[in-house]
Order: C-alpha cells, then sequence, then structure tokens
C-alpha cells in the first residue's frame, strides 16, 4: 500500500475506438480510495465502456490505466482486483447460491474451510443466509441482485463495478437496493463506481458524479455542484427540469456581476465565467428556484421581474408545476411548494403573473 | 371436443407404433412364412443367442458406435465452440458445409468415401467404417451442440473472469456444464447414427468386420423371422435408453435457464 494517498483507480487520456467510431474520447479521471462514484449519462454516452475498460474486457486504444498506482492496460480481467456486479446479474444457472458465491473463491484455490466462511458472512450481510441451498432461478429479482453483489464482494475487491444493477427491479425494491448499496459501501470502506442512466439514482447515492456525453466527459462534481452548477446545457438538461433564458450582456460590474437585458427585461447577473459587452448568454434556472406572483401582489413590483401569462398548472401533490409564457415569448416552468403561509398557489389559465428569483441563483452559460 | 381430440391422439399413435407393434408380435409367430398367427414360441429369440455371426456384428455395431460417438461428439463440439465463439473468414462456408453434408444423401458419402479410401489404400474394415461414420455424424452434432450454444448468455463467462477463472477454467465450470444436454444429445445421436447406418456401411465394412445393419439386412434377403425378434430387442433396448436418458436430463432440465420470476418468496 505504498499508494495511499494516490487515486485506487485512474485513466489517463483513455480513448476506445471499435473501428471508425469512437465509444470514448480522451478520458481523464482519478477516484479516490473509498469514493461512491457514479457515471451518469444517455445510452451510448461511454459509461458502459468506461466500466469494461476497467474490469479489463475492453481494451484501451490510447492511454494508460492505473489500479493503486499499478498500470493494468495488460493484465487480463482474472488478474485484476476488481469485481463487477453485471447489468443482469450473469448468475451462474448451474450453480446453488452458495456456490455461485463460492465461484471467486474457489478459482484462487482458498482452503475449504475459508471459503465456507466467507461465503456465510457474505451471504448474511446480503441477508440470504437462508437461500443458500437454492438456485438462481428459484430467486425473486432482489434477491438475484444481492446474490450478485455477495458474489462479488466476497472476494474483497479493491473497486467494485456496478453496470446499471438496478435496472430489471421495480421502483420500490429499487429505492431499496440504492439505500442497501449505499450502507454496504459504508460497511465495507471499498471504492464503487456505479454506471446508470438515472440521475436521481446518482444523486441519491454518490460522493461524486461523472456526467457522460457521446464519449465525453460533461462535468465531474459533487450531486449538488452537478445539479446547481451545471458547467453545460447538456449536464442541465440531462439532470432535471431546467428554464433557458436568452440574455446580451450590457455592462461589466465588480464581483463577477454583469449587467444583461434578459428576456427583455434588465437583470444583474452573477457569474465566474467571462463575458464581453454585447456577448450573448444563455442564463440557467430550476423551476423550484423560480417565484411567481400574482400581478396585485406587493412582492411583484420589487426588483426586477420578467412578465406572463399563465399556460397551465398542474397539481403533484407536494409541489404545483406552473407552465408560464413569458411576454418575449419563451415558455418557462416554475415549481411552488405548498406553504402554510402562501397558501395563494392557485392560477388561472390566462392569469397574469410576475417571475423572478433570487440574485445569484441563476447559471450563467455562454450562448454556444 | 375433448373425447375427439383424445381420439385424434389415438390415430396418431396409432399410425406411428403399429408398425413397430407388429414386427413385436410376429417376433412370437411360431411360423417360418405365414402371415397367420400359428402360435406363441420364444424359439426365434432362442436362435438369436446361437447364431454367433450375429452376435459378433452386434458387439461390431456396439463398439464401433461407442466410438464413432465419442469421437463425433468431441469433433463436433469443438467445431460448435470455434463457430460460436470466434470470427474467421470462411465461417459463413464452413457452417453451410456442416448443413451441406446433414442433407447430402448416404449413398453418396458412401461412394466417395469408399473411392477415397480405396485411392488412399486405407484397408476396409473397423477403420474406415469409424471415419465414414463419424463423418456423417459429426455435423449432428455440431448443429445439436451449435442451437444449444446459441441460448448461452455470453455475460456468464465474463462473469467468471471477472471473478478470476482462465478462459479454460470459464469454459470448463460455466459453458461446459450448461451445454452438457446438447453435447449429451448428439453423442446420443450419433450413437443410433453409427447403430442403424446400411448405406454407408454397404460401402465401407470389410470383410474382417461385419456391422449389425448389415447382418440384418441379409437376415430379411433370406426371409429369416428371427429378425423380427432382432427388431423387437433393438426396439425395447432403444426404449430404455429413451426413459433413462430422460431420467438423467429432467432435474436438470429446470435451472438450465434462468428466469428472474419477480414473485417474493
Amino acid at each position: 500500500m505504498e499508494n495511499r494517498n494516490g487515486p485506487i483507480l485512474e485513466m489517463r487520456g483513455v480513448s476506445k475506438a471499435y473501428g471508425s467510431t469512437t465509444a470514448v474520447h480522451d478520458i481523464n479521471l482519478q477516484i479516490a480510495n473509498g469514493e461512491f462514484l457514479t457515471l451518469l449519462g444517455p445510452s451510448g454516452c461511454g459509461k458502459t465502456t468506461i466500466l469494461r475498460l476497467f474490469s479489463g474486457f475492453e481494451a484501451p486504444t490510447k492511454g494508460e490505466l492505473l489500479l493503486n498506482g499499478r498500470m493494468i492496460n495488460d493484465i487480463v480481467p482474472e488478474k485484476r482486483q476488481l469485481n463487477t456486479v453485471f447489468q443482469n446479474y450473469a448468475l451462474f444457472p448451474h450453480m446453488t447460491v452458495r456456490e455461485n458465491v463460492a465461484f471467486g473463491l474457489r478459482m484462487q484455490r482458498r482452503p475449504k474451510d475459508e471459503i465456507g466462511q466467507r461465503v456465510h458472512e457474505a451471504l448474511r450481510m446480503v441477508h440470504l443466509e437462508n437461500f443458500a441451498d437454492r438456485r438462481p432461478a428459484q430467486l425473486s429479482g432482489g434477491q438475484q441482485q444481492r446474490v450478485a453483489i455477495a458474489r462479488a464482494v466476497v472476494n474483497n475487491p479493491m473497486v467494485l463495478l456496478l453496470d446499471e444493477p438496478f435496472s430489471a427491479l421495480d421502483f420500490k425494491l429499487r429505492k431499496q437496493m440504492q439505500f442497501e448499496i449505499k450502507h454496504l459501501q459504508r460497511q465495507l470502506g471499498i471504492t464503487f463506481i456505479f454506471v446508470t442512466h438515472d440521475q436521481e439514482e446518482a444523486f441519491a447515492m454518490s460522493d461524486r458524479v461523472v456526467v457522460m456525453n457521446e464519449g465525453y466527459i460533461e462535468q465531474i462534481g459533487t450531486p449538488q455542484e452537478i445539479y446547481e452548477e451545471p458547467e453545460s446545457l447538456f449536464v442541465a438538461r440531462f439532470v432535471g427540469e431546467i428554464n433557458i433564458l436568452e440574455g446580451i450582456i450590457l455592462e461589466a460590474l465588480e464581483n463577477n456581476s454583469y449587467l444583461a437585458k434578459v428576456e427583455g427585461v434588465d437583470f444583474i447577473l452573477r457569474t465566474r465565467r467571462e463575458f464581453y459587452v454585447g456577448d450573448k448568454a444563455r442564463v440557467l434556472l430550476r423551476p423550484e428556484d423560480l417565484k411567481v406572483f400574482h400581478i396585485h401582489e406587493e412582492d411583484s413590483s420589487a426588483g426586477p421581474h420578467l412578465n406572463g401569462r399563465i399556460n397551465d398548472s398542474v397539481y403533484k401533490g407536494a409541489t404545483v408545476d406552473i407552465s408560464i409564457t413569458l411576454d418575449s415569448g419563451t415558455q418557462i416552468l416554475a415549481a411552488e411548494f405548498f406553504n402554510e403561509d402562501d397558501a395563494d398557489i392557485s392560477y388561472n389559465k390566462g392569469e397574469r403573473v410576475t417571475v423572478s428569483w433570487v440574485a445569484g441563483w441563476e447559471v450563467v452559460l455562454d450562448y454556444d | 371436443m375433448k373425447k375427439l381430440l383424445y381420439a385424434y391422439m389415438g390415430l396418431v399413435y396409432t399410425f406411428l407404433y403399429a408398425p413397430i407393434m407388429v414386427v413385436i408380435v410376429y417376433s412370437f409367430n411360431d411360423a417360418r412364412l405365414s402371415k397367420d398367427w400359428k402360435g406363441f414360441t420364444w424359439k426365434w429369440y432362442e436362435s438369436l443367442l446361437t447364431n454367433q455371426p450375429l452376435i459378433d456384428a452386434a458387439i461390431n455395431s456396439l463398439i464401433l458406435a461407442l466410438c464413432v460417438a465419442s469421437l463425433a461428439t468431441v469433433l463436433g463440439t469443438l467445431a460448435a465452440l470455434c463457430l460460436h465463439r470466434y470470427r474467421f473468414p470462411g465461417k459463413t462456408l464452413l457452417l453451410g458445409n456442416i448443413y451441406l453434408l446433414t442433407l447430402s444423401p448416404d449413398i453418396v458419402m458412401g461412394i466417395s468415401l469408399l473411392i477415397l479410401f480405396v485411392a488412399m489404400h486405407i484397408p476396409l474394415g473397423f477403420c474406415s467404417l469409424l471415419i465414414g461414420h463419424v463423418t456423417m455424424a459429426m455435423p449432428f452434432v455440431t448443429i445439436t451442440v451449435l442451437a444449444r450454444l446459441s441460448a448461452f448468455d455470453e455475460n456468464l463467462l465474463e462473469a467468471a473472469r471477472d471473478l478470476g477463472a482462465s478462459e479454460l477454467k470459464a469454459l470448463l465450470h460455466v459453458l461446459l456444464p450448461l451445454t452438457l444436454p446438447g453435447i449429451a444429445a448428439g453423442w446420443l445421436l450419433s450413437f443410433t447414427l453409427s447403430m442403424d447406418d446400411v448405406i454407408i456401411s454397404v460401402f465401407l465394412s470389410g470383410p474382417g468386420f461385419d456391422v449389425l445393419p448389415l447382418q440384418m439386412y441379409s437376415l430379411v434377403l433370406r426371409s429369416r423371422p428371427s429378425v423380427n425378434a432382432l427388431s423387437a430387442v433393438m426396439f425395447c433396448m432403444t426404449l430404455a435408453l429413451i426413459v433413462l436418458s430422460q431420467f438423467f436430463a429432467n432435474p436438470r432440465r429446470k435451472t438450465a435457464t434462468v428466469q428472474t420470476p419477480d414473485a417474493k418468496s
């Protein structure tokens, strides 16, 4: 363990091409020991390719892979100290649960009593000790999932790779397994790399999220950074609903602020990006960050605001989704939470409203 | 409606099995040539036991069929694995050839093999029969195993390697057990193919090595009723084999495919 503080897993300039199509481009990624990292993106974005490059089932066309500081490009999958939980579980149908879990240890030629004990512990960890003699086909989807996890972690891997492990489970079971996996990761203290296309799942479990698109990394950050400070339009759109307003920079002010005309109204925008006077910009706002007021309410005149007309409002239980057409013609979506102090959040179709937001909550991106 | 269905089923079974039943019944008929029932007898069965050339031929056939089945299964399984797992130039051609061989008339194969063996100075007898029968049976094994392999989940091999198994061990511990029903079926198929082949054997058997189907054929030509008894014996043996194989195959078949039932247990 000479590499205690370095990354447990690293990609340096890794590309993978299949013939003329490139699955991932020049990926640089460092994963810290004990981290729960999620690769998030739409199907075909290259997230599974990255997992398969780590596990060794794909060889990089270019670049270096390092496990615990050691280059593993030329090491065959069976010799890498990584284990995978496969999307369809890939349990061996001709073996019992116990035999499935023992497989890795048997391949390592561990002594019999050690295998028995470790298998028992792994099964107890996933609450399946009473199912050891069943065959995979006799288990429910969630139970098969747990066997797949036990079969992987029993080998004490340095890193556990999980390839969309919940895609075959129903909503409720999914939530439960998310919780269990997160708990397991804390308990084991090893690095988990999780692949999913579900942003909610990614946010619920991860320390850091890597958002991918068309073979490139769009952004790496904590779930909060990804959600609140998306660095690209793709990230903003992929993780939840977003409103995109157009603006033109009128004047550069102090403290990273700019005076800008947004949808025809002057606002002060705050951003760390650099803009010049006359630049076009996009202003991104989450629906829940927007404040909607009836035109007659007192707050409506305070500070800069946009005027618009209600299109529709949809009752969602905890929130009301309000669709508004601004006077500039842009359609936006606002989400209002029920609040005891402000019961008046019912809007009629066609009603005139004002829309504003807390200064500084906006995200400003280049136009292109 | 249900009665009609049962009647239809009875008709189908009669159509399929009546000829065999006739042979079995006549094997107990105490008459040399007559089609009429002349009383019950065991004598045709007794005559089988005293017919030394017939017994020799049966033993020859059994040894030959065992060798053919085993050799064809090994070669055919390897061919199927190769065709399933790898891409190589000429793969489609090879696969097409294998299908062609199963369809090509036995008589063509018999004649061409005979010419080949004569040209190569290979003496006719056990060796020529072995090579001929393996050539005939191997494509059937390949096709049977290939069908089984096409249902195989490739992820299982990756899972095995991920868990530390070398490629060879993954094949041995995962692919082989899951393909075994197909391999066993291929073995049984080649065993039967070799055991009852007449046409190729006619061309390839030599004076020192006679096989059972040819002996039976000559019994028919000489109108010996003992051929009925022999047919009955062979039918019963086949039946026993099938019952046995079903008995062994059944408990395994349930686990051959993994379903993902969402029912909680």
